[in-house]
């Protein structure tokens, strides 16, 4: 009974892992940088929410705080790239990895400094409600997260797969130069994916804040969305949802069947593994040039 | 230059464009009629593909105008260009590999929101093309070489353009799809009047199916003239077609020097 219990929970956890690498892989994919203030977007994206919703700050209703929450998030990955990082053009890949690992600092920062430093939790009606059937409890809150990420996960593939400026999404990811020849607008996409991907980070940090309680190291976080997405395969969405499965099941097994101190080195082990067992990831999407 | 007196669909004036400090186009003048296919000849490194580059708004020229239908368009965006009517077929078949044949060819409308026509571009892109229509579901980076160009090909047909810009569509084919892919190209100047500058190595088929022709080299147009003028020229046949000239003495002559140098 308690394996479906562990089950459940490292399923949860990993949805959150997978939405945060599922961000990774976006910016990656489209504009080969990696952004690695993607967990301290996602943090922020929890404070926000929780600073519209909670009783403590301005105390509106849940959803319409998500929805102000996304809409901010969004909004704030949009002018990023076509502020900052549009302006990065033609410089190195470090420059723009330093840059967002600063970002992530500045993001601390500045969510210690609104909110406090002090876990909060969010006051959401997912959170907090158990469910008994005869031996074994479940958490709401983990089932919620279970079904609201395979819902996005499927919005997200109709999107890609189905709509107009998803195509043009991953045609500009796939051939950038093409992209130009055809009129595709490579820039104004890129912008939308980083918007794209703050709007993910924010959904995974609401999520995450409805399991527990959230401060504003919980960006650090990223790290190990960032070996998920490395072992799903960095460059491929599903993989990206799949290594933080994936990382997310092997933890709590870690923790319950191995010492204590020992189980947090798993997800990294894995990593370390799969880097030299086969580095393109478990997904990997890699397409050899035909000449 | 001057080809008529009917105002030219597309005119570059004395172009210049750089690579950083090096200057690969050096004053290029051409014109291009409605209803014709222009051929740019000129071996590696002549600057074929940085002059399309330059028309096509992926580079900016440092001088110079590129005048389209009346409106000078250098130094625009290349989405800008596109909306404008002038599409890019890149050399060397750059398709999109994961996406389906169907929404490679779709990209090239991305431009465009008419959706009855742009179903019926897609039907006529397949007439001309049956493969793609038979491949249509497949990825598009599991087509073979030529099916890839005629790919590039039709997608770049999909934005509706008045005017084609063909990078090289004989590179790296066989002769016998050079030859089916060259027929293509023609028919669809004939009989869906596409206007096309076309660039090539291959100065053979591009004569045989353009009406006018430029020679670059060195990033400066030396000569041009009617394709079948061209194809007459004793340098052009030597330089370009490989003929082989032989002296009285039976001996090929190996210091032939070209009359524009």
């Amino acid at each position: 009974m308690d394996i479906l219990q562990l089950i459940v929970s490292g399923l949860a956890n990993g949805c959150v892992y997978g939405l945060i690498a599922l961000g990774f892989v976006l910016i990656y994919k489209a504009t080969e940088a990696v952004n690695f203030a993607q967990g301290d977007f996602m943090m922020l994206g929890a404070f926000i929410t929780l600073g519209f919703t909670n009783e403590h700050y301005l105390g509106l209703p849940f959803w319409l705080s998500v929805c102000l929450a996304i809409a901010i998030m969004g909004m704030l990955g949009y002018l990023l790239d076509l502020i900052v990082l549009r302006r990065m053009f033609g410089q190195s890949q470090v420059a723009v990895v330093i840059l967002t690992i600063a970002l992530g600092f500045v993001i601390r920062f500045i969510a210690g400094a609104i909110w406090g430093h002090e876990p909060q939790s969010l006051e959401s009606p997912i959170a907090g409600v158990e469910l008994r059937f005869g031996g074994l409890a479940l958490g709401m809150d983990e089932i919620w997260v279970i079904i609201i990420t395979v819902l996005l996960t499927l919005l997200l593939y109709f999107f890609f797969a189905r709509t107009k400026l998803g195509v043009a999404m991953q045609a500009s990811s796939q051939n950038q130069l093409a992209a130009y020849y055809m009129g595709i607008p490579v820039k104004r996409i890129h912008s939308m994916i980083w918007a794209l991907s703050g709007i993910v980070a924010t959904i995974a940090g609401i999520l995450f804040a409805s399991k527990g309680s959230i401060d504003p190291t919980a960006g650090l976080l990223g790290i190990k969305a960032f070996a998920a997405a490395v072992i799903g395969g960095f460059g491929s969405l599903p993989g990206a949802l799949l290594g933080g499965l994936i990382v997310g099941l092997v933890e709590p097994f870690a923790a319950r069947y191995m010492p204590a101190g020992y189980s947090q080195i798993f997800p990294y082990l894995i990593l370390i593994i799969m880097l030299i067992v086969r580095p393109h990831g478990i997904l990997s999407q890699i397409q050899t040039k035909k000449v | 230059m001057k080809q008529d007196n009917k105002a030219p669909l597309l005119k570059v004036d004395n172009l210049e464009s750089f690579y950083g400090p090096i200057m690969a186009i050096r004053g290029v003048s051409l014109e291009v009629n409605e209803g014709q296919i222009v051929t740019v000849l000129g071996a590696n490194g002549a600057g074929k593909t940085t002059l399309l580059k330059t028309i096509s708004g992926v580079m900016d020229p440092e001088k110079g105008t590129v005048v389209l239908q009346g409106s000078e368009i250098q130094g625009s965006a290349p989405d800008a260009v596109v909306n404008k009517g002038v599409v890019h077929v890149p050399e060397g078949r750059e398709i999109f590999p994961i996406l389906t044949v169907e929404e490679n060819l779709k990209m090239g409308a991305y431009t465009r929101s008419d959706h009855a026509q742009i179903a019926a571009d897609m039907e006529l892109v397949y007439d001309y093309f049956p493969i793609l229509k038979e491949r249509r579901t497949q990825e598009a980076g599991t087509l073979s070489g030529g099916q890839q160009q005629m790919l590039a090909i039709g997608r770049g047909l999909m934005t509706k353009p008045s005017i084609m810009l063909l990078d090289e569509p004989s590179l790296g084919l066989s002769p016998l799809l050079v030859r089916e892919i060259f027929t293509i190209i023609r028919r669809l100047n004939h009989e869906q009047n596409v206007t096309m500058m076309l660039v090539e190595q291959n100065a053979k088929v591009a004569l045989e199916v353009a009406h006018y022709g430029y020679v670059l080299e060195l990033g400066r147009i030396v000569m041009s003239g009617e394709a079948k003028k061209l194809q007459q020229s004793k340098d052009i046949q030597e330089f370009y077609l490989g003929a082989q000239q032989e002296t009285q003495r039976g001996q090929r002559r190996w210091k032939q020097r070209k009359t524009w140098r």
